[in-house]
Parts: structure tokens; sequence; C-alpha cells
């Protein structure tokens, strides 16, 4: 196969990773679980460190220094993953705790106000559970119907039928990848079909942002909802981007502090976008982090991130299959260009659990289990897999070490 | 720090590798009964044939699972063959309190009597014992057992 060219070194960028240097059982740690969670390079703690060292305060009317470099900063943040993401304008960036509740905004907010009884949604078979559940709350709630697009024998969303399945639905809601099995779904298609039958869109980028360049005008989403602690930034804070027309005409979420323009005895009337849809004091240390984690990102460059995660993709598919032929199924698209450096396994007839424990000894971490995507698994037969996942700061050595740790492991359970 | 050997007894894997009583009954007159744990997509199904005296006449496993939660169940199916509801119950009890000692404290807790087990011997369950320096595991461990709980309620209404 050939190599294609990394234009990241992974060994290098370890070192701007606190994390990544520390030893499990004795053992420089292989961190293979970045689908789950990122790990922080040093300038996003030092920038939430320094928040708080310097410049906490609550922001939005502060009329004191520190309270206007705190509004100032956050503020910042949001434009620059407006850039990031290729929004028009920061009103269209709400800053929410994580891509679930972004998701349930979208639901409760625009699902509420714009369906009725029978009106149909369409998600696929392959979404997590952050992106079935808030339906089925409206399924239970509202009377909508929810049809699935299904998938194709090697895991890619089959849409043959996309055009029945979209005929009089109102929205279309898929993620751009899936976190089991790497597919990278064709989203333009997808939100250019919904387009055409009179459904808006909703675009999952949990794990596309982190890992590819995103241009919201490019993907043609109307919603899109995405993690910031899968991208280099902290836990408690996610993005939904939603185009201004649809935000502004969709009613409140959360009500209290901040989302208010007027509060009266007998009502209230809302803020101006973004802060209409931010509710309380917001994670301002958070915000500023996930800043921070998004100008990190910008100087590797997203294009590099993508070329590196298609490199290592390769090696790791050639790798596993190499050393352990059929004992190994990894599942998904075999081509690393239909896929991303997600790597859902079965291996040796071996549960997920036992085989994340024996590899937690040689301290590579991977994920088991059914990944927050049943529906997926009972798809596929099985009620869970073994994921290794990587991210710009893995590297082949990272890959062999998992290797290494399989052989490993499939010698302990068979002696 | 807990090494795989604690978790991972000799006499587990031979449980895990070669399950005892794995199969079905015929039902009824059997009972049959599903345990699910929803964090993993483990899989029990059990079948449970109480005689009239309310003893396990016959006991069979499948579905599917981790070695801890196969061979806890192989290992439970082996100990409760034969045994009235009363006994189990008590077996029942003492297992899970040796599973859940540890289960609150903090690592390096060197406890090792159940406060408020019945004195039961528990065999080659013993083995299971390491399960609990590994806390994301015991609700492997335990699964069957309460599968088998509700299996025995179950059939008893």
């Amino acid at each position: 196969m050939a190599v294609s060219t990394d234009p990241i070194d992974g060994t290098r960028l370890k070192e701007q990773f606190p994390l990544l240097s520390r030893d499990v059982h004795g053992k420089q740690i292989v961190y293979l679980d970045s689908a789950a969670t990122s790990q922080k390079p040093l300038s996003v703690l030092n920038a939430m460190d320094d928040y708080y060292r310097t410049i906490n305060s609550n922001v939005h009317r502060g009329v004191y220094m520190i309270a206007e470099e705190a509004t100032n900063r956050m503020e910042i943040a949001r434009s620059l993953m407006r850039d990031f993401i290729g929004a028009r304008s920061s009103s269209e960036i709400i800053f929410t705790k994580n891509a679930t509740e972004a998701l349930n905004m979208v639901a409760q907010s625009w699902g509420r106000a714009n369906l009725s009884a029978g009106d149909v949604v369409v998600l696929s078979h392959m979404e997590h559970h952050a992106n079935i559940v808030p339906w089925h709350m409206l399924v239970a709630e509202i009377g909508i119907q929810l049809r699935w697009i299904p998938l194709d024998a090697e895991g890619r969303l089959d849409l043959t039928d996309l055009d029945t399945l979209l005929d009089g639905a109102k929205v279309l809601s898929v993620t751009a990848m899936s976190n089991v099995l790497g597919t990278m779904n064709p989203v333009r298609t997808l939100t250019d079909a919904a387009r055409k039958a009179g459904a808006i869109s909703i675009i999952d980028g949990c794990q596309s942002v982190p890992h590819s360049a995103t241009n919201v005008q490019d993907l043609g989403a109307d919603f899109l909802a995405f993690s910031g602690h899968k991208m280099c930034g902290p836990t408690g804070i996610g993005v939904l981007y939603g185009r201004e027309e649809l935000l502004e005409a969709m009613p409140p979420f959360l009500g209290g502090g901040e989302m208010i323009r007027d509060v009266r005895l007998d009502g209230f009337t809302t803020n101006d976008l973004p802060w209409k849809f931010e509710a309380g004091t917001p994670p301002i240390a958070e915000v500023i982090g996930l800043g921070a984690a998004v100008e990190w990102l910008n100087g590797v460059g997203m294009d590099n991130v993508r070329a590196h995660e298609i490199a290592l993709t390769e090696y790791t598919i050639s790798t596993l299959h190499e050393r352990f032929g059929d004992r190994i199924n990894i599942h998904g698209p075999t081509s690393p260009l239909e896929r991303g450096g997600v790597f859902s396994f079965d291996f040796d007839g071996l549960h997920p659990h036992d085989i994340s424990q024996v590899l937690d000894q040689h301290a590579v971490c991977v994920r088991a289990g059914h990944h927050c995507a049943k529906p997926l698994m009972k798809l596929l037969g099985i009620g869970a897999t073994a994921r290794a996942s990587v991210y710009v700061y893995n590297d082949t050595a990272d890959i062999d070490a998992l290797a290494d740790a399989l052989d490993a492991t499939g010698a302990f359970f068979t002696l | 720090m807990p090494g795989l050997e604690d978790l991972y007894r000799e006499i587990i894997l031979d449980h895990y590798r070669n399950p005892r009583n794995r199969g079905e009954l015929e039902t009824p007159p059997a009972h049959r009964v599903e345990g699910f744990n929803p964090l993993c997509g483990d899989e029990i199904v059990l079948y449970l044939d109480l005689d009239t005296d309310g003893r396990v006449a016959d006991i069979r496993i499948s579905g599917q699972g981790c070695s801890i939660s196969q061979s806890s169940a192989s290992m439970m199916s082996a100990a409760v063959k034969g045994k009235t509801v009363a006994e189990i119950d008590d077996l029942t009890r003492a297992f899970k309190a040796m599973m859940s000692i540890h289960e609150n404290s903090l690592e390096g807790a060197e406890t090792t009597e159940p406060i408020d087990a019945p004195d039961v011997k528990l065999g080659d369950l013993e083995a299971l014992r390491g399960v609990v320096k590994f806390p994301v595991r015991i609700k492997c461990a335990t699964l069957a057992w309460n599968t088998l709980a509700q299996g025995i309620e179950e059939a008893s209404a």
C-alpha cells in the first residue's frame, strides 16, 4: 500500500501535551481514545489557568476592567470559532454544555416550535444516542415519525432510497462521521437532498470538526453540533452553529439570566443572538480554553491534521492486518479516504472488556463498549467492540504499541 | 497496584474457556430469565428448573459476555445446583458482600471480611475476589447473580 505523506510529526507534538508524558503501570501512556475525548495542549491549560489567576469575573454587565477583559476574551473565542467553521456571524455560534445539549436544543426549541404529529425526521443507523434520543422524546411528546437511512456492507450510508426517505420530511439529522465505524459521510449530498425535499439539515460534527477542515457554507448545514473536549479543548463546552434566520425564529431553550432583554411581572423579552440561547453564567474558562484550542489547531492546520490521520489510518489498518490476519476484524470502510482514525475491532473472539483490560496493563488506552450507538451495534450483530482512535499527537509507535499489546492479549487468553 | 493476575485467576480463565452448564432448558417446566449489563452490552439468558421442594433441579446458561461475567455465571451455576432457594439467598448475599465491600472505599483499603455476610463457604467463587480491585468490572461479576435472583423471584411467584 502506498504510504501517504504525513505533514505532522506526532511524536514531536506529544511534547505539547503534558498528560502524554505520564506513566501508566510503569510504562509511558499510549493514548488511543481521542474519539471519546482528546488530550489538551499546554496552551489550552495555560489559557484557562490564566483566566482564573488574572481576570476571573463574571462576563457581561461588569463595568470594571477585569470583567471587561473576561467578556472580551470570551467573545474573541466566539469569533475564533466562527472563523474556524466558516460561519457568517458570531451570532450563529451558541456555546452549550456539550454536543448533546446542542442537539437537544435544536430538537426541543426548533422541533417543538415547528413539528407536529406525523411529521417526519430522518436519521441514520449509525447515529450516536445523542442524535437519537432527543427525537425519540419528540416521538413521545408530539408524535413525530422517525425514518432511518440504512448502511451498506462496509458501513457506509446506503443512499439508494434517500429521496424516498426524505419525501415529506421536515428534518434530516445525521452524523458527519461515525464514532464507531469511522465512516465519513457525504454531508453535502445529504444536505442538498434535504433542502430539495424541504427539510432542514442538522449535522452531528463531534467526530468530524476536530479532525478535518470544516466550513458550514460548504457543508450546506442548517445546524452543526459538536463538542469542545474532542478538539483539544476542555470538557463542559460544546457548540451549536445555526443559520441566523433559523435561530432568530426559534423560541429560547432555557430561561434565566443573560438570555433576556427585559423581565416584567407579566413576562419577558429575549436577548439578541447568540446570548438568547446562553442562559445563566456561561462556562467562561471553558470558552476561553476552547478558543485557545482553536488557535492551537489553526497553528497546526486542519488540512495537515486530516493528512496526518489518513497516513496513520493507512498504517494502522495495514499493520493490524499484517500482524493478525483473520484474527482481527476492523469495522467500517477500508479506504483511508472514506474514513477517519476510529478503529472498532473484534479480536480473537475476545470480549472488548477483556481486551481493553489487558491493553491497559500495557499502558494502551482504548475504549470498550457500545460507544453510545446501540442501534448500530444491533445492526452489526454484536454487543460491544474495542475501539482505538487516533489524533494529531499519535504516531506509528503508538500503533506498534497497540499491536504488541494485542499480541500479548491473545497469548494471555489462549494459554 | 493490582495486576492482571489479581483479576484473571486461573480458575476464572478455566470457567471462561470451559463454561459449565452452558445451554438451554425446555420452558416450561424451566423458567427463562434474561439479564443485561447496559454498560457493556453483556447479556445472560438463564434457565432455571426449581423442583417442588424449592431446590434448583437444573440450571443452564446462555448469552454472551466478557470472561468475568461468563466465568461468574459458570461458577454460580455449579454452586447453586441442588441448593434450596434459602441456601442460594445466603450464597448470593455472601457473594455480593465480597463484591461490593470495596465498591465505595478508597484504593488500598484492605478490608477482607464482609460486614453482614452469612457464614457461607464460597469455594471457587473466592477466585472472583480480585474483581473488587477493578471497580468497573464488578457489574460484570454480579450480572449472573442479579439475573438468578430475578429468576428465582419470578419462578417462585
